[in-house]
């Protein structure tokens, strides 16, 4: 459905590479993830594929048309949502829905099953001006204005950053039943958590493909074992884990330091245990876990820099 | 089409609930016409002068009534020696002092020869210059008074008349001035923030990804402020007939055309600067400083073209308002028509097109 071929784009006349040679394919009603912290690439890579941006080199398809020939046919059949709040802030809801509908050539009644699920939550609204609506409620009138015309692919740019927790949960959950309609869905976050909800991920830094699979292939991939470790003051529990030497990484996670081994002996717990005794940490509590995302991508990041 | 309507429905939504923006874009033209008409005129009206009448015989009492009476002049002291003309006009009370010597009537009677002398304030030359003038002719109207029974020998009449403008009221000077300040200053400037604020709001992310054509977004962004130039146009053709006495003497249908192309002139010329600038700050700065200062400077409204050195008139030919100003004057002032005005209307008209082309081909498609 979406393919891309050694992608790139560079800024400033080449200066500043933003994404460097990416390649992947996004399957028929797949729900894919694009994974990165800011400045990763992500955006680029959804403006070239939305036809916003030319691409520098290499080339990519969406729904079977090349983004730099056949543009005009690409802006027909795909859904965008960009990064930042788009809409007409001093249209209502309701002017804003309808304005999009008709210059795609639709109306609101026509695909109105769509959007139902979204829209109806937002409709006891419909006349505020959307520049006074909460965060949530401008994400889902920007989901139901880019869904309106039933697109076949649908770009999402960071459709949570910004937005409360109880609304980002109902945001993917929204995703998920758009899913079943056969929409082909690209999102990009920089929320590591909300990468197990996709069907597959690819992770990004710099501008390049760190990996692409299952959330869960790329969890089990995760080589080593890891172990999280809690102490009193938590700035120098991490400068002496750095200090180390049989520690492979280590960085902080919430209240605890994840931590991970360079070989796998046994006695790596019992060690550490000690040598953080012996440089006075108090209260220490060690406890082994299964590695997330984030811990895969901090990997693959160290990986990818070394 | 559904989609153009749509779209023009939209920017009449922006510029209806914007209502500060709308006021300033119907309130301009009026705010415009009064300041014009009433503050800023350059007519010379009640002018207060002094007299030192040293004389104070018939022949000076005479003159002074009649000057007096005039609507040009209002005297406003009388001073009582020399040394005091300076005095007043050091305060600034007066713009002209007349002096009568003593025995002006004898003089006069008798020597068949007297003096008055006129003494102007010319740090304003103009105005200095108009009111010796009224006051000469004053003057020299009570000469031919007093000389009907002597006949003189030989006597030159020049005979002055005012074509198209008998009373020589500014205010068919700076109407069609004005008109053309206006309609540029609303269109222009208002069309050539309205892409950028797309551009700005995000707006035009979403936009470019559907099947809305460049050409549609243009030409729909351009039709509300036409409708609003329209009624801009009636308003100051209503205060100009009926408050400032300007007729129309040429056709409306006429004037109203040509104002409609200006218009477009303008909206072309606000579109091409909007699908350029890259921030709203931007586009405004280009309107302001590209396009009012010349409309003021070049237009021949403010000052005349013909006195300029070579270059300036040479610019001043790409300045739109030029051409519309001279078709105003022409239809409006001295009734004209089509016949006598197709070269500037054809210059607008090409204007128009080579804007709106410019506009279109320069619309990016894409973000950068």
């Amino acid at each position: 459905m979406v393919t891309l071929d050694k992608l790139s784009k560079t800024y400033n006349k080449g200066s500043v590479l933003a994404v460097d040679k990416v390649s992947f394919e996004v399957n028929k009603g797949e729900l894919f993830g694009l994974i990165g912290p800011d400045g990763a690439g992500k955006t680029s890579i959804f403006r070239m594929l939305t036809t916003l941006l030319l691409p520098d080199e290499g080339s990519a398809t969406v729904d079977g048309f090349d983004i730099v020939k056949d543009y005009k046919s690409i802006r027909n059949t795909v859904g965008y949502m960009p990064g930042r709040f788009s809409l007409y802030q001093d249209l209502s809801v309701e002017e804003n829905l309808n304005f999009f509908a008709t210059i795609f050539n639709t109306t609101i009644e026509e695909n109105y099953d769509l959007i139902k699920d979204i829209y109806v939550q937002i409709e006891p609204f419909k006349d505020r001006k959307a520049g006074k609506l909460s965060g949530g409620m401008k994400q889902k009138l920007a989901l139901s204005c880019a869904l309106i015309h039933r697109p076949t692919v649908l770009f999402l740019d960071e459709p949570t950053t910004g937005v409360d927790a109880v609304s980002r949960k109902e945001f993917w959950e929204m995703l998920k039943r758009l899913k079943t309609q056969g929409i082909t869905i690209l999102v990009s976050t920089p929320y590591m958590d909300e990468a197990t909800l996709c069907d597959r991920i690819a992770l990004i830094q710099s501008g390049k493909i760190l990996s692409i699979d299952t959330p869960q292939n790329i969890v089990d991939a995760y080589p080593d074992n890891l172990f999280a470790i809690k102490a009193e003051s938590i700035y120098y529990l991490l400068n002496d884990l750095r200090a180390y030497t049989k520690v492979k990484g280590c960085f902080t996670f919430g209240e605890f330091v994840h931590i991970s081994f360079k070989d796998k002996s046994a006695t790596n717990e019992s060690d550490i245990l000690a040598y953080l005794k012996e440089k006075g940490h108090k209260n220490i509590e060690i406890k082994a876990v299964t590695p997330g995302i984030e811990d895969c991508f901090i990997r693959l990041m160290t990986e990818e820099t070394n | 089409m559904k989609q153009f309507f749509s779209f023009v429905k939209k920017e009449f939504y922006h510029i209806w609930r914007d209502k500060r923006t709308m006021f300033i874009l119907l309130g301009m033209p009026v705010v415009q016409i009064v300041i014009f008409g009433f503050a800023l005129t350059n007519e010379v009206k009640n002018s207060q002068i002094a007299i030192l009448d040293n004389a104070k015989d018939e022949a000076s009492s005479t003159i002074i009534t009649q000057l007096d009476a005039s609507k040009y002049f209002e005297i406003r002291q009388n001073l009582h020696s020399y040394p005091e003309i300076e005095k007043a006009f050091e305060a600034g009370k007066i713009k002209m002092a007349i002096v009568f010597p003593q025995n002006f009537s004898e003089d006069l009677h008798h020597l068949n020869k007297a003096q008055i002398q006129l003494v102007a304030d010319a740090s304003d030359p103009n105005v200095a210059n108009i009111l010796t003038n009224y006051a000469t002719a004053i003057i020299g109207d009570y000469q031919r008074r007093i000389n009907t029974n002597n006949v003189l020998p030989y006597t030159i009449d020049t005979e002055t008349r005012m074509l198209y403008n008998p009373q020589l009221k500014g205010a068919y000077n700076f109407v069609p001035g004005v008109m053309a300040m206006v309609l540029l200053l609303v269109c222009t400037m208002m069309t050539a923030i309205t892409i950028v604020k797309e551009k700005e709001m995000g707006t035009m992310e979403i936009m470019l990804v559907s099947p809305m054509k460049p050409i549609m977004v243009i030409i729909a962004k351009a039709v509300p402020y036409l409708l609003l130039s329209i009624i801009n146009i009636a308003s100051i053709l209503l205060l100009s007939v009926y408050v400032l006495e300007v007729p129309i003497n040429g056709s409306i249908v006429l004037l109203v055309f040509e104002s409609i192309l200006f218009t477009l002139v303008s909206l072309s010329l606000g579109l091409l600067i909007s699908t350029g600038a890259e921030s709203q700050q931007t586009a405004m700065f280009i309107s302001l400083v590209a396009l009012f200062l010349p409309t003021v400077m070049l237009s021949g409204f403010m000052f005349p073209v013909e006195n300029m050195p070579l270059p300036l008139r040479i610019i001043s030919n790409i300045v739109p308002a030029k051409w519309y100003y001279s078709i105003v004057k022409s239809v409006m002032i001295k009734g004209l028509g089509l016949k006598v005005i197709w070269k500037e209307t054809l210059i607008l008209a090409g204007m128009m097109l080579f804007f709106l082309t410019l506009a279109i081909r320069k619309f990016k498609i894409r973000l950068a």
